[in-house]
């Protein structure tokens, strides 16, 4: 028969001040209680290996030059990184990818801030709109890249005869470089530009109603107040949108391959689209890898910038709230 | 007792063990990397499994198992699975068909070959795709199979399929060199040869006749473009050809045209390829055929894939297509344009040749296959005449790859209401194969050609845009 001494028997899970009257508190072994820990935190060593495990395989693919013509690679160092940041289809890339990310988030950010100001007014239009502006945003980016390549076709589509009536008579669709761009960060603000209103409107709603009662009793125009009172407070919740939407948009495939897939020639040929076509269409994949590594490094370094950039600004509207 | 705090070292204790770990997780991974398919690829273990197969040919041999199949959703397709129940009956095999569309179709076939999990017994794949996966060892080859009397049925008859089909699913893997060998790696299952069809109607009423050159096709082009909207043509424009930025822009009318001009992609100068789509005459034809496109073909060119070019022709939108000769028959039914179309093999070259690029829907085998004698009844049985003979006359099997079935009184009736389509066959046959030259970097070199093609289009001088596009394929395809 075995004895459990008080000091093997654990009492912290269960206050006393709650114990039920007559009833007995569970016992944990110490062995059980030392590894409590340890098993605490196998879900997330799981998650923590399910995610780098491929992470790192994808990165250690770079140092080798494996593809579908040389299925028994060899190391070669960072011959892969030299190649590709030495070629004008890798700065055409990024160029692309910077001018198309830095548009994108402007547009949607100043569309998104001007619908969620209108919806913020209310009214039963305003209601109704609210609901039906998250249609966008549930649709697949894909999806919606195919919906509007084939509105914009010029031959089939509906907006050459949109066009028209307006007396444009020389579309062409997405056949012009320039058009192909701005095209395609039409359909991007399409989808994404609800997204940044919901989250400024959800910013709206919650600043306090004072320093605008004030404002009004002052006399401040619609101007002012916005420029000096909502947007300088509304400005942390929109940076957050600012965040995700840059950083997407940095990685950028669906829209693009689905309306344009690059072209015409490498006008819209982003640094994810380059990445497909080493990776899957021409199968090099260390080079398609590469290409993939460049990008999440850019992600990441320029994602920490935005977040410090971030935590300041929450700080400092905080400090200034107090 | 020293209180005074320790020197800091370059790394703290944490930095280091953040560095074992890295390290501990980077050298953990780099032995899975083979497990991941990385550096694997199918082994060549020397022999073919169809050695193994002796005693006579049973079509009952692989009763009741299952062969699994990744197909294109095509016309093909939907011929097999309507003839598919013959199939069971005949060898109590199950077929498990999984269909994609075409736009992502390859790209599923290159993650399941890359997996070298053998997911799937057999598949659909084009002549160019031999040149991709059959290197890394993909791709079963399948002349043990069709030279072995106790796998393969007596009236198999290879010689039965047009030899340039046969020829375009063998390659001896080095760049540049022909093909043809004694490796087959596909057998040819339907194809498209590139030619020109055009409204019957328009060219009637107009009082034209088919281009019999180059030049000739740019006026007419033109000329429709022009004249069939004043003549109750609605809005129709001259001619339809793809334009999107992909390989499969290159090789349908434009690579037809190239070839047929006596042009070559590359030239193989010590065992190295030389791009040579920058020779004057090269550099002169294409600025010519991207200047046809501006001024005769449709807005939005380059977004256009065969299903908008053709779709075109059958909606009254374009007077003509250069491209594959099915792309057109589809239209010929059910459409604005239907029961108006006819075929004309287009313009000849200088010497009067004809010389035509083709593509070639084939069937493989899967080297990673678990299955293979059973995908191998398979093939034979969808390679058959039985089964093409149906497929082409019940079904859209289009154009007939084996003679006996495009020669027979059945299929011939059955085309025969599409006017000049037969005749624009029979007159192509012979110089319709791959023009490309082999090399295993086909999809980058075309597809940078089709972004060049859309550059001079868009009104880039074709000169230094050709020059430009030369000198960087050529490290690319000799890598």
């Amino acid at each position: 028969m075995s004895v459990t001494t008080p000091s093997e028997v654990d009492h912290d899970d269960t206050p006393a001040g709650r114990e039920e009257p007559g009833s007995r508190p569970p016992t944990v072994s110490r062995r059980r209680r030392r590894l409590r820990p340890y098993t605490l935190a196998v879900p997330a060593v799981l998650l923590c290996v399910g995610i780098l495990y491929p992470f790192f395989v994808g990165v250690s693919y770079t140092v080798f030059n494996f593809s579908a013509a040389n299925p028994n690679p060899a190391f070669v160092g960072l011959r892969n990184f030299a190649e590709i940041t030495t070629s004008a289809p890798f700065w055409n890339s990024v160029r692309v990818t910077g001018s198309f990310a830095v548009t994108a988030t402007v547009v949607e950010t100043v569309l998104g801030v001007g619908v969620a100001l209108l919806l913020y007014r209310g009214g039963i239009l305003g209601k109704v709109l609210e609901r039906a502006l998250i249609v966008p945003l549930m649709v697949a980016p894909i999806l919606a890249a195919i919906m509007w390549k084939l509105l914009l076709l010029p031959e089939v589509g509906w907006v050459r005869p949109l066009l028209a009536g307006l007396g444009v008579t020389d579309y062409t669709g997405t056949d012009s470089p320039l058009w192909a761009f701005i095209w395609s960060v039409v359909v991007d603000a399409w989808i994404y530009t609800p997204f940044v209103a919901i989250i400024a409107l959800a910013g709206l709603r919650s600043l306090p109603a004072s320093p605008f009662e004030a404002a009004a009793v002052d006399g401040a125009g619609w101007w002012f107040t916005f420029r000096r009172l909502t947007l300088p407070m509304l400005w942390p919740y929109v940076f957050v949108a600012v965040i995700f939407r840059l950083m997407d948009s940095l990685k950028m495939f669906d829209i693009i391959f689905g309306l344009t897939t690059g072209g015409p020639g490498d006008s819209t040929t982003t640094l994810q689209i380059n990445a497909y076509l080493e990776s899957i269409s021409y199968a090099r994949y260390s080079r398609g890898i590469t290409y993939m590594v460049v990008l999440w490094a850019a992600v990441y370094l320029i994602s920490m910038v935005l977040v410090g950039y971030l935590r300041r600004l929450q700080n400092r509207t905080a400090g200034e709230a107090t | 007792m020293n209180s005074e705090p320790r020197p800091r070292l370059g790394l703290a204790r944490r930095d280091l063990l953040r560095i074992a770990g890295l390290g501990t997780a980077l050298s953990a991974a780099a032995p899975l990397l083979s497990a991941c398919g990385f550096g694997g690829g199918p082994a060549d273990e020397g022999g073919s499994a169809a050695d193994a197969v002796t005693g006579a040919f049973d079509w009952k041999k692989h009763d009741g198992k299952t062969v699994k199949l990744l197909m294109n959703k095509h016309p093909y397709t939907d011929a097999l699975k309507a003839h598919q129940a013959e199939f069971t009956t005949k060898t109590g095999i199950t077929l498990q068909i999984d269909e994609f569309p075409e736009s992502n179709y390859f790209d599923k076939v290159t993650l399941e070959l890359q997996s070298g999990q053998g997911g799937y017994d057999a598949f659909m794949l084009g002549a160019y795709m031999v040149w991709q996966y059959g290197p890394p060892g993909y791709l079963e080859d399948l002349n043990p199979w069709i030279n072995n009397a106790s796998a393969t049925h007596a009236e198999f008859e290879p010689a039965d399929f047009y030899p340039n089909l046969l020829t375009a699913g063998q390659w001896d893997f080095t760049n540049g060199n022909p093909l043809g060998g004694d490796r087959q790696w596909m057998l040819p299952w339907g194809f498209e040869s590139n030619v020109v069809a055009y409204r019957k109607d328009v060219f009637d009423k107009l009082g034209l006749t088919p281009a019999e050159d180059f030049d000739s096709l740019i006026e007419l082009a033109k000329t429709i473009d022009t004249k069939a909207s004043s003549n109750g043509f609605g809005d129709m424009y001259g001619i339809a050809v793809r334009g999107s930025k992909e390989w499969a822009t290159i090789h349908p009318g434009f690579m037809t045209m190239y070839t047929r001009l006596g042009l070559k992609d590359f030239a193989v100068e010590n065992g190295r390829l030389k791009p040579t789509m920058n020779t004057p005459e090269a550099i002169a034809f294409t600025d010519k055929w991207a200047g046809m496109v501006r001024d005769s073909g449709p807005a939005g060119w380059t977004s256009y894939t065969w299903y908008q070019a053709s779709s075109d022709l059958g909606a009254g939108k374009a007077g003509m297509l250069f491209d594959a000769d099915i792309a057109s028959y589809f239209q010929n039914e059910k459409t604005t344009a239907a029961g108006k179309l006819a075929w004309h093999p287009g313009p000849k070259g200088p010497d009067g040749n004809l010389n035509t690029n083709l593509w070639i829907w084939s069937l493989a085998m899967n080297s990673a296959s678990k299955n293979k004698e059973a995908a191998w009844w398979f093939l034979q049985w969808a390679e058959s005449k039985e089964h093409l003979q149906y497929a082409a006359t019940q079904g859209q099997h289009i154009d007939a790859v084996r003679r006996s079935v495009a020669t027979s009184a059945e299929y011939k009736d059955r085309l025969a209401p599409n006017t000049g389509f037969l005749e624009t066959f029979e007159q192509v046959i012979d110089s319709t194969k791959i023009q490309f030259t082999p090399q295993k970097n086909f999809f980058d070199a075309t597809t940078s050609w089709a972004a060049a093609l859309q550059d001079i289009y868009g009104g880039a001088d074709a000169k230094s845009t050709l020059d430009e596009l030369a000198t960087s394929l050529e490290p690319r395809v000799n890598d």
